[in-house]
């Protein structure tokens, strides 16, 4: 069902862990969609110099946040905010279609943790959006309910 | 340990299935030679399927599975008894072939009642009682679950059912041949069978219609199955069920004897190995087969692909896995939350299992929640939590 990069991640995930003292924290999914992924950044000269994650999820979803932390590495801040769930599925080598949400997951808790950093710069705290609680919504085609459309047969085809 | 995904075939049921692929290839309706010797094996599975739950031999109509003749029951029972009212109650824990039956029902007007389980996941016959009006043409509860393993008190229901005069259907595609039915002690007018869980092939099953009951065929056509189920019969997959249906009366105590065990050992190792694992469903009155555990902070997902390089394989109620990536609702009518029922783990358990498959398990599957939980922002916070309320 996974390719060997999903699976090397997935059993070798990279860049585990917290980073006490970070500068940026951002966490995004909810239990009941069966994801939670919370990042943590270091920030020097407008660098990634350390990228740190926390995973709750299935097989997609660890490799998923491993790939990201990976790719974010080293990037500046506006080329991290570049990576997309669509550069994040390429760079594994594919994803089954169903598992395309957990890409999207990983790209927006890292964007958040940056948004956080930023924030804390100007001084402002950064104000999470809300993910609805029992609401898990295909965030490619923006359909809410799996059952009418279990993520999401046509539109998630379009990401590839 | 997936049986309840897909039984190996008994190797007896595969030899008296063979000739039925080559020189027996006759069909039941044809008036020659070749046409009676099938007809003759295709009354004598009906006859082993039928002494297996104690019904007569006729009142047993050979179908493409479960999941027809749990859509066949509903839909057939509601079709003949529109006249007479336009309520149905099943339970909450129902497989999806009765939960999406009755909603296409629901759409046509059908009112539905859908009750609800205590937290071992068993119905109260006092809410049947409770929800019948005068409008009820079916109650439908299953017998066995097979995701949790809780038996339902389904003679009492039965009675229930009886007294009131309305038919009572019950899902035992998890119980036939698995553990005793009697449909006469249980009270059960319409049941539901595959032959699958008891080691016969697949695509194959039957629904037993007690005499008198009414209802209308969900197959238009020819006359097959007393005019019940049209449609050239499956010889094959009905001689398979038969033989399964007779081996299975002969092996079940042996069979159950073989399995509680295992399944205890289980049951009680898991959750006190390891910190927040919880047995699902009741310990005792319990499918032999059946352990359902919920494993805290991790999701079930990235259990089974663990497991699965390690060469033990599963299955999960976990959204992730399954096709819709919604939670068990069976897991949600226990009263599990969506977060937890991610961490769910189901082992169903066969003939071919052993002592050191159980072992196994119990080696292997405490390193790898840890290694998970050890990634999870869930676990760390509640260690936390629970380290900042003891100081």
């Amino acid at each position: 069902m996974y390719s060997e990069v999903v699976m090397d991640h997935f059993k070798n995930p990279r860049n585990v862990g917290e980073i006490p003292d970070a500068d940026g924290v951002g966490e995004v999914g909810n239990p009941a969609c069966g994801d939670i992924m919370a990042f943590f950044i270091k920030v020097k000269d407008d660098k990634l110099v350390d990228v740190k994650f926390k995973t709750f999820g299935c097989g997609a979803a660890i490799a998923v946040s491993s790939m990201v932390s990976e790719m974010a590495l080293g990037k500046t801040l506006d080329e991290a905010m570049q990576i997309t769930n669509a550069s994040v599925i390429d760079a594994l080598e594919g994803l089954p279609k169903k598992k395309h949400h957990c890409s999207n997951l990983g790209a927006d808790a890292l964007h958040r943790a940056i948004e956080d950093y930023k924030a804390k710069q100007k001084g402002a705290a950064y104000e999470k959006p809300l993910d609805g609680a029992e609401v898990c919504a295909c965030p490619v085609c923006d359909v809410n309910d799996p059952e009418e459309a279990p993520y999401c047969q046509s539109a998630c085809e379009r990401v590839k | 340990m997936d049986h309840v995904a897909a039984c190996p075939v008994h190797p007896d049921v595969i030899k008296a299935m063979l000739p039925f692929l080559t020189e027996k290839f006759g069909n039941p309706s044809s008036m020659h030679s070749l046409g009676e010797e099938v007809t003759e094996a295709v009354d004598d599975a009906r006859d082993n399927t039928a002494k297996l739950i104690n019904a007569r031999t006729d009142d047993v109509i050979f179908t493409s599975g479960g999941t027809e003749s749990n859509n066949w029951a509903l839909k057939g029972v509601v079709a003949a008894s529109k006249s007479r009212g336009n309520h149905v109650i099943i339970s909450s824990i129902e497989h999806f072939s009765i939960m999406h039956a009755v909603k296409a029902l629901e759409k046509q007007g059908i009112e539905i009642t859908r009750l609800p389980v205590d937290k071992y996941g068993v119905v109260d016959p006092e809410d049947v009682e409770k929800s019948i009006t005068p409008q009820t043409i079916l109650i439908s509860v299953m017998h066995g679950n097979n995701e949790m393993g809780a038996i339902q008190p389904v003679a009492e229901i039965g009675a229930i059912a009886r007294a009131n005069k309305i038919p009572f259907h019950s899902d035992g595609v998890a119980t036939v041949g698995v553990i005793p039915v009697d449909v006469e002690a249980m009270n059960i007018d319409l049941l539901s069978m595959a032959a699958n869980p008891m080691y016969g092939p697949q695509g194959i099953g039957a629904l037993y219609v007690r005499r008198g009951t009414r209802i209308a065929p969900l197959m238009d056509g020819g006359i097959q199955e007393r005019g019940l189920r049209a449609g050239t019969e499956n010889v094959l997959g009905i001689v398979g069920m038969g033989k399964a249906a007779e081996i299975a009366a002969e092996e079940m105590q042996s069979r159950i004897d073989h399995m509680v065990p295992l399944r205890d050992k289980l049951i009680k190792s898991l959750p006190s190995l390891m910190e927040d694992v919880h047995v699902v469903g009741p310990t005792t009155n319990r499918l032999p087969n059946n352990v359902s555990v919920v494993v805290k902070y991790v999701e079930g997902e990235s259990m089974l692909l663990f497991l699965d390089m390690e060469g033990v394989k599963i299955a999960s109620g976990s959204a992730c896995i399954s096709r819709s990536l919604k939670v068990s609702h069976v897991m949600l009518a226990m009263g599990i939350d969506a977060g937890t029922a991610q961490g769910s783990l189901l082992f169903t358990l066969g003939q071919d299992n052993t002592e050191q498959d159980v072992a196994d398990v119990i080696e292997i599957l405490p390193p790898i929640v840890q290694k998970l939980r050890d990634m999870s922002p869930l676990y760390k916070r509640t260690a936390k939590f629970k380290a900042g309320r003891a100081s």
